[in-house]
């Protein structure tokens, strides 16, 4: 039965959510390079976080800390701009990616530039900025190694922190050899000095830097960066703007509830008790300074997020750090890899967060896509219930959309009738004795009629058959005539 | 302004009603698993940096100097980026008078617009000071300003810090504290913690990804 299905590339985002999941459990070494990465990043967290009780205590802080923030948001992103202000960046807010868009190119005229250099930044993804970019004429390259690696190739990151990781070491030096003309190795040092050359050119030469935040501090106005390589300390203090893009609900009330936070990040995304670096950005050069951006332009994104903060339990969407641990737990993400999701967020966060950023329409199999384990809950180092808001994704998805009180936007896209029909006769027959005894009786009695093929059941399954009686008539009989 | 109003104004309506979580920061949470004696405190900083290819001198106030001579000689090290304007760049001026075998000095004092070709493409080392060490995490404390520029300790290939014993702190949280960083925070504030790395193929480990390939800490016992 599948094998009659055509394989699509599992980078081929015009195809559903199925057929490219299809494609990538066919492909024996997309399986493999995500089976060991993901087996030794759930390794390395557990090491990380060797004592069980001081893990909870500090996962149970940092739900607070978020919660907290998302509770007074409004006032923490006025009180942000005006620390930022203060401090002499200049502050942009954008609904939609378009505005985002549009707000980075007209700072980019402004300054006549022509060449960017992008720290990993996943707020940029969801903007596609560069191909936005890139289409107004303008380079828009990625520094990050992974994304570097991606953006040659012309594919997406497959992973929020390991952009690369479906591609292993062969395939990148194929890659290097065919796009940069260097001579072919697979050893991993070498292909990153590769890397490195010519991205320092790059560096060297940018007129815009662009980052994402990992926490912007509304107490200080500070936006704290965190990474291991150095791209993003490179993009925000070589080119002389920096333009930070995040997402609204990256704020945080005070300079020290970063530190939970940074602990909770670090260690759950990678094991790591730190990244090498961990980039504090409180302003661009002062007067008596001798590097560092000229201007600092910080661009705050709504897309969809305001729609899951309108809803008390779904808001709890808006806790993420971006760790990643929930696709690294996540069974299914682990097997289909993240092209699979055809969105810019993957695994288990992305099934909860992209349906308020495209619309549950556009991705009406992402709540379904989950054996609901409770591994990425779990893990989730700010405690977001990812089981229970896919369960309540799935009611939104099948409920009769209200326009007069949307939940959000694409609800109802699964929604049948015939469906709903069904489980109004399953109900009835289960709570009225004489139909469920007529039931059973027929479905005993006429079990020789039951037909071989049962629609999707028997495509994996063999097909049920009927006791010749039921528990419950067995169990009258013996209560009548106990033996 | 108009976005930012439309944002606001829906993030108010969804909040009707409710009032803000309390503050129940509980530091203990940040602070007592990761506390250390003096001693422990020195050999938890120099274990996670090495684990992570920091190369780890202890040293004293007497020898650093000689030391790093010592060190950057043995690399080939041609030149070295140092402030004369601080304590420990007037160290090294006034030792590298008395011999001339050693790497040649120059200072970052011109805005970067002036001289980036030359930092990016013929400064092989750098020295810069620091505020501190943190045990917990292994990480340096790095508040780059005019004398020692954000990247001072960013472009070179080397990159050689020096620490005081006397500041190196339990945790993040502490050091937070006791330098009182919410009332001060600086244009740009980093936490170094070993040398620049990537494990982006593959996971598998390399050094030397964008930043410094090497980063030398010198620890000063008695400072």
């Amino acid at each position: 039965m599948n094998a009659q299905i055509p394989l699509n590339d599992v980078t081929d985002v015009s195809a559903g959510f199925k057929p490219r999941a299809r494609a990538a459990l066919a492909d024996p070494r997309l399986r493999s390079n995500f089976r060991t990465a993901m087996d030794s990043l759930m390794t390395k967290r557990a090491a990380a976080f060797s004592d069980a009780d001081e893990r909870e205590r500090l996962r149970e802080l940092g739900n607070h800390i978020r919660a907290r923030a998302l509770s007074q948001l409004p006032d923490l992103l006025e009180r942000l701009e005006a620390n930022l202000t203060r401090n002499g960046v200049k502050v942009h807010w954008a609904e939609t990616v378009s505005e985002a868009n549009t707000i980075v190119l007209e700072i980019i005229q402004t300054h006549e530039a022509r060449q960017v250099i992008k720290g990993k930044s996943m707020v940029s993804e969801e903007m596609e900025m560069n191909h936005f970019l890139g289409g107004q004429g303008i380079e828009c390259l990625e520094s990050d190694m992974g994304e570097y690696i991606v953006q040659l190739d012309n594919e997406k990151p497959s992973h929020i922190i390991m952009p690369a990781i479906h591609k292993n070491a062969a395939q990148v030096a194929s890659l290097f050899e065919e796009k940069l003309g260097v001579e072919y190795t697979r050893d991993v040092d070498e292909l990153i000095q590769i890397g490195r050359r010519t991205l320092r050119q790059k560096f060297f030469e940018a007129d815009i830097g662009v980052s994402g935040v990992n926490f912007a501090v509304a107490e200080t106005g500070t936006l704290l960066l965190v990474e291991n390589e150095g791209n993003g300390r490179m993009s925000t203090s070589v080119p002389p703007v920096h333009i930070a893009v995040t997402g609204i609900e990256k704020v945080v009330e005070n300079l020290r509830d970063t530190v939970p936070l940074l602990s909770l990040l670090t260690r759950s995304a990678l094991g790591q008790p730190i990244t090498t670096y961990v980039n504090m950005i409180s302003g661009p050069r002062k007067a008596d300074e001798l590097d560092g951006p000229q201007e600092v332009h910080l661009v705050l994104l709504d897309n969809g997020r305001s729609q899951a903060f309108n809803d008390p339990e779904l808001r709890q969407t808006l806790n993420c750090i971006r760790c990643g641990a929930c696709m690294n737990h996540c069974p299914v993400y682990t097997r289909i890899g993240g092209h699979a999701y055809g969105e810019v967020y993957p695994g288990p966060i992305g099934k909860i967060i992209t349906p308020h950023m495209v619309g549950l329409a556009k991705v009406p199999d992402h709540p379904s896509a989950s054996s609901l384990c409770g591994a990425c809950g779990e893990v989730c180092p700010v405690k977001i219930p990812i089981p229970d808001l896919l369960r309540r994704l799935r009611e939104e998805n099948v409920k009769r959309a209200d326009p007069q009180h949307p939940v959000m936007r694409g609800e109802g896209s699964k929604y049948s009738a015939r469906e709903r029909l069904m489980w109004s006769g399953w109900k009835l027959m289960n709570t009225q004795p004489l139909l469920y005894r007529a039931f059973s009786f027929a479905a005993t009695r006429l079990r020789g009629l039951r037909p071989a093929s049962l629609g999707p059941w028997t495509e994996h399954h063999s097909a049920p058959t009927p006791a010749p009686r039921s528990l419950h008539d067995l169990a009258r009989e013996h209560l009548e005539h106990p033996r | 302004m108009n976005a930012r109003n439309r944002i606001l104004g829906k993030l108010r309506t969804s909040l009707a009603g409710t009032v803000p979580r309390p503050d129940d920061f509980d530091q203990t949470l940040v602070t007592e698993p990761w506390r250390y004696a003096p001693a422990e405190r020195v050999s938890r900083l120099r274990q996670l940096m090495e684990a992570v290819h920091t190369e780890f001198h202890q040293t004293r106030s007497a020898d650093w100097v000689a030391l790093l001579a010592e060190l950057l000689g043995a690399r080939a090290v041609p030149d070295l980026l140092v402030s004369p304007q601080t304590e420990h760049g007037r160290l090294v001026h006034a030792y590298w008078q008395t011999r001339n075998d050693l790497p040649r000095l120059h200072a970052y004092d011109r805005p970067i617009e002036e001289w980036k070709d030359e930092l990016f493409s013929h400064t092989a080392a750098s020295l810069t000071g620091t505020l501190g060490a943190i045990a917990s995490t292994g990480s340096l404390v790095v508040w780059p300003d005019r004398h020692e520029p954000r990247l001072m300790s960013l472009v070179p290939p080397l990159h050689v810090a020096l620490v005081r014993a006397s500041q190196i702190h339990d945790n993040l949280y502490e050091v937070m504290q006791a330098q009182r960083w919410a009332a001060n925070m600086p244009t740009n504030a980093l936490l170094i913690s070993g040398p620049s790395k990537t494990a982006d193929i593959e996971q598998i480990l390399a050094y030397g990804a964008h930043g410094p390939k090497d980063l030398i800490v010198l620890l000063l016992e008695d400072a």
